[in-house]
């Protein structure tokens, strides 16, 4: 299982979000977690977990979660279901405005739980 | 300055034109128009006449309308004529008495058919072919014969032979010359073209000189010849030729050529000052051109003279390409040798019935001229070589002989052509104007026509046009590459054939085998989703589908601005009953959605959020509805009028055949959506005409039109087949719609599609009624497959407590989206925006 650690993992308190089998394989779910929506994501290829906002910062409402999954060259990432705007998962960065970013959380899977680093 | 007020007497396609080129230049305000017509209808396409008999209606032949006249402030009279023409004073003196003054005049009266001075000539079911009149005139004729003759086996002929032969009777050619169309065919071509013709069951008779039209014993009629033979008939057709229409001209002092014609200038000036001629009534270097290309050229320099310019007429490329009776035929510069000096190589394949002949310079440097039957494919690199007198290539031969590959003889690069080379003479669109619309930005035949009209017109400029487009990408170093995305290097097309022919069930599957690594994106995972849906169409929900799925499917609802769904049951041919509309009223209520009326006479509930959306489904299909897939790029609506069930005109059950066709093809993913509409008669209430598929209901059956569009690029469709049966029209459908689903581009209507389709209209048709390809059992095969495994995916849903968990904001609570503002406007909620969001404008509260 790994790890995707963008903040200081030693700062991080990990919350547990649900089990890692209420996630379905490529696409994503919405968390809330302390008041806060984070899309979470299960990239069944890698067997990965990623987590960022949920917040679309330019279509401006709460729909990161239900965009579709997948690679721009080196960039695993999510794509706005809105107007398609691509997100890095691993960084919260926008491939089409640098000046644009969300969020990414730490995110990992343990005895079948998905937990966020917040 | 005050306006200057131009009188354009007729008004046929020239007439038209020349008044649609004010309308359009820059000068249009400087010019008040008016224009008179002795026919009951303004200008229509007389180059299309004869396909008002394989369906076209007069509106299809209508060039403009009174609409768009009264728009642009031209004053028109329709049903009157101009008697005199007082030059002195400058006016005009109407059939109907009225007197008007004018400043500039253009005669566009046109030409009238002649009729050669036979005894017996003017008996009834004696007719001409040249207006709406005529061909109805002709219709009317036929339904009263069996046999009918047509006079002169010219260009017009030989069209007027295949509209008889379309009305059913037995069909006869006579020609007083040795051939078939003897002026644009020498002996060799001509005579091809009558075997071929015969072969399609018209009798041709040459050198016959009809003396005298008597009572006949088996028909109606009885032609003698001169040579004492004869031929009996119950209807004759005269198109042995045209004659100018210069009567108004020759009777009030304008100078008219000995053979007819109104003598012009190279500024279309008469001898009369201020007064112009162009068409076919006109008279140039003692010529009359009787093709529409000239005739605008015409209206152009006139216009361009009346408006101060220095454009001036110098004669017109007379070659011809038609397709006459099924068979193709050419003809280029001076196809009879005429030149002192010609040469020519000829090449003629019995077997395959081609015939070629090229008519080169003495020192074969030029090409003078051509003629092609049955072959026509070295048309436009003749044409362009013989007017830009191009240098021949060494081996002028190999222009026409077929390369040993057995692929189409030499082609001439288009490279060599200079820019004023004139492609398209229809529109006037030449290589320079496409090589810049290339160089603004267009890459497809559908931009290169929207931008430059070219092709738009006969459209048999087509190929030569996309051979420049596509030379001048290559030049422009436009890699033409139409991969998917970074993912595939196919084109949609080519993965919905390997999909289909490899049996491909998953994106895994295709992404391993014909990928480039990754893991796809927006563009491939929906676009595979969809040829998936398309050939096997399993539950687009399935574990393995669910990721492809775009935003609004994989929710089954269309995602709104704020992120909540809206709701559309299907409601097939938008016929719905009060009880059902209760429920959609109940639970609109409930749930307190927007509602609203769509255009596809069906009901739109927006505003739900995720969680709402199994529970509000579960109440509309408990009360019999389905899924209106208005989510999915798939088949949306059948419109249609009430048809003849309550309409006092309607002739056919249009409401009844848009449910058979909305329930048949409801579910069918493709490239992107389709909308249909079916009317119950040509008022077409259902606007059929502006659909991917539309119907329109005759007293015979059905006529299909396919690959319109409204929209944003609004397009016509086009008349594919008429008077169909049920079960045919069904057939052609489903090929249509299957063929476009296995070869159209990701996100391609069918309106751009047919567009940049090669051979466009006319192949769709060889390869859906014809078969052409041989794939016809195999398209509707997969149609019936794709029908058999249809399901209400909402009712599978909701009947899968799996799905359902998706159906939630939060995946650890039941909380709902806090960000949802809403207002009310006339009296229902819509979602805040940013301003009112601001300014706490009191929010509708937004029930859990």
């Amino acid at each position: 299982m790994s790890a995707n650690a963008v903040s200081d993992e030693q700062q991080t308190q990990w919350i547990e979000v649900c089990d890692k089998n209420a996630l379905d394989s490529d696409t994503g779910v919405c968390a809330l977690i302390n008041g806060k929506q984070i899309a979470v994501f299960y990239v069944g290829k890698l067997d990965e977990v990623f987590a960022i906002d949920n917040y679309d910062p330019i279509g401006k409402a709460n729909v990161l979660s239900r965009g579709i999954i997948g690679t721009q060259g080196e960039h695993i990432c999510v794509a706005s279901p809105l107007y398609k705007e691509h997100y890095d998962l691993r960084t919260g960065e926008c491939l089409e405005n640098s000046d644009i970013r969300v969020t990414a959380y730490a995110v990992k899977i343990e005895n079948g739980k998905v937990l966020i680093a917040v | 300055m005050s306006k200057q007020r131009v009188i354009v007497v007729g008004n046929g396609m020239v007439g038209h034109k020349f008044i649609d080129s004010v309308i359009n230049s820059d000068n249009a305000e400087n010019y008040e128009i008016l224009t008179f017509s002795e026919e009951p209808r303004l200008a229509y396409d007389r180059v299309k006449l004869s396909s008002y008999f394989s369906g076209s209606t007069v509106d299809d032949l209508m060039l403009t309308s009174e609409e768009h006249y009264q728009s642009a402030g031209v004053i028109y009279t329709l049903n009157d004529k101009v008697v005199d023409i007082d030059h002195d004073n400058k006016t005009v003196k109407l059939a109907s008495g009225k007197v008007e003054r004018y400043d500039k005049l253009v005669l566009a009266t046109g030409s009238y058919p002649f009729v050669p001075p036979i005894p017996g000539k003017d008996q009834p079911h004696c007719l001409v072919y040249r207006t709406i009149e005529d061909l109805e005139d002709i219709t009317a004729s036929a339904q009263e014969s069996k046999v009918g003759v047509v006079v002169g086996g010219g260009l017009l002929g030989l069209e007027a032979a295949n509209a008889l032969k379309n009305l059913g009777l037995e069909t006869h050619v006579v020609e007083f010359a040795p051939r078939l169309m003897a002026v644009q065919l020498d002996e060799g071509g001509g005579n091809l073209l009558r075997r071929k013709v015969e072969a399609l069951d018209v009798n041709v008779h040459t050198e016959k000189n009809t003396k005298n039209i008597t009572a006949g014993e088996k028909h109606r009629y009885r032609m003698e010849f001169a040579d004492g033979s004869y031929l009996e008939t119950d209807m004759i057709l005269f198109s042995a030729g045209i004659r100018p229409q210069d009567e108004l001209a020759r009777n009030c002092g304008i100078d008219v050529g000995e053979r007819g014609g109104i003598v012009i200038d190279n500024y279309c000036r008469t001898s009369v000052e201020d007064i112009y001629a162009i068409g076919e009534c006109a008279l140039w270097d003692s010529k009359i051109f009787g093709l529409v290309a000239p005739g605008y050229q015409m209206a152009k320099v006139a216009l361009s003279h009346i408006d101060g310019g220095k454009e001036e007429f110098t004669g017109a490329d007379m070659s011809t390409k038609l397709k006459l009776l099924g068979v193709d035929v050419a003809s280029v510069g001076d196809a009879h040798a005429r030149t002192p000096g010609a040469q020519t190589y000829t090449y003629e394949d019995g077997v395959n019935e081609v015939y070629k002949r090229l008519i080169v310079s003495e020192d074969r440097k030029k090409l003078l001229g051509a003629v092609l039957v049955g072959d026509v494919e070295a048309y436009g690199t003749l044409q362009q070589m013989c007017v830009n007198s191009m240098d021949l290539p060494e081996a002028p031969e190999q222009l026409i002989l077929p390369a040993s590959d057995g692929s189409a003889g030499a082609a001439m690069g288009v490279d060599a052509l200079p820019d004023t080379a004139q492609l398209c003479s229809c529109l006037d669109v030449t290589k320079g104007d496409i090589v810049d619309a290339v160089q603004g930005g267009c890459c497809t035949m559908g931009d290169i026509k929207e931008k430059t009209e070219a092709s738009t017109g006969c459209g048999g400029c087509a190929a030569l046009v996309k051979s420049v487009m596509d030379n001048e990408l290559k030049n422009l170093g436009v890699e033409v590459n139409n991969h998917l995305c970074e993912h595939f290097n196919y084109s949609r097309a080519e993965l919905a054939d390997i999909v289909r022919v490899k049996k491909i069930e998953s994106f895994d599957e295709l992404l391993d085998s014909h990928g480039n690594g990754g893991l796809g994106c927006e563009i491939c995972k929906p676009t595979v989703g969809s040829i998936l849906a398309s050939f096997w169409n399993d539950y687009v929900l399935e574990d393995k589908h669910m990721g492809l799925q775009d935003t609004n499917d994989i929710y089954l609802g269309n995602m709104q601005k704020d992120g909540t769904y809206s709701i559309v049951p299907r409601v097939a041919g938008g016929e719905i009953t009060p009880d059902k509309l209760i429920v959609l009223g109940e639970v609109a209520k409930e749930y307190d959605l927007y509602t609203k009326i769509t255009g596809g006479q069906r009901i739109d509930l927006f505003g739900a959020q995720l969680h709402e959306l199994p529970e509000i489904w579960k109440k509309l299909v408990d009360a019999g509805f389905e899924t209106g897939h208005a989510y999915g790029k798939s088949v949306r609506t059948v419109k249609s009028c009430v048809g003849s069930t309550w309409c006092r005109y309607g002739v056919q059950d249009s409401v009844g055949m848009a449910i058979a066709v909305e329930n048949r093809y409801k579910g069918l993913r493709s490239p992107h959506k389709l909308k249909f509409a079916v009317s119950g008669c040509t008022r077409e209430c259902a606007e059929a005409q502006s659909k991917d598929i539309g119907v329109i209901a005759t007293e015979n059956g059905w006529n299909l039109y396919v690959c319109g569009n409204g929209g944003m690029r609004p397009r016509h469709a086009d008349l594919f087949a008429t008077d169909l049966d049920d079960e045919t029209l069904v057939k052609y459908i489903d090929r249509v719609l299957m063929f476009y689903i296995r070869t159209a581009d990701r996100l391609q209507r069918t309106s751009v599609w047919l567009e940049n389709l090669e051979g466009g209209l006319d192949y769709l048709r060889e390869v859906v009624i014809d078969d052409k390809l041989n794939i016809a059992q195999e398209l509707e095969d997969e149609m019936t497959s794709n029908i058999g495994k249809y399901q209400c995916e909402w009712k599978t849903t909701i009947e899968n407590p799996e799905k359902l968990k998706r159906f939630r904001h939060f995946v650890n609570s039941d909380e709902t989206d806090s960000n949802l503002a809403y207002v009310v406007e006339r009296e229902q909620r819509r979602p805040a925006n940013e301003q009112e969001r601001e300014n706490q404008i009191p929010a509708v509260e937004v029930t859990a």
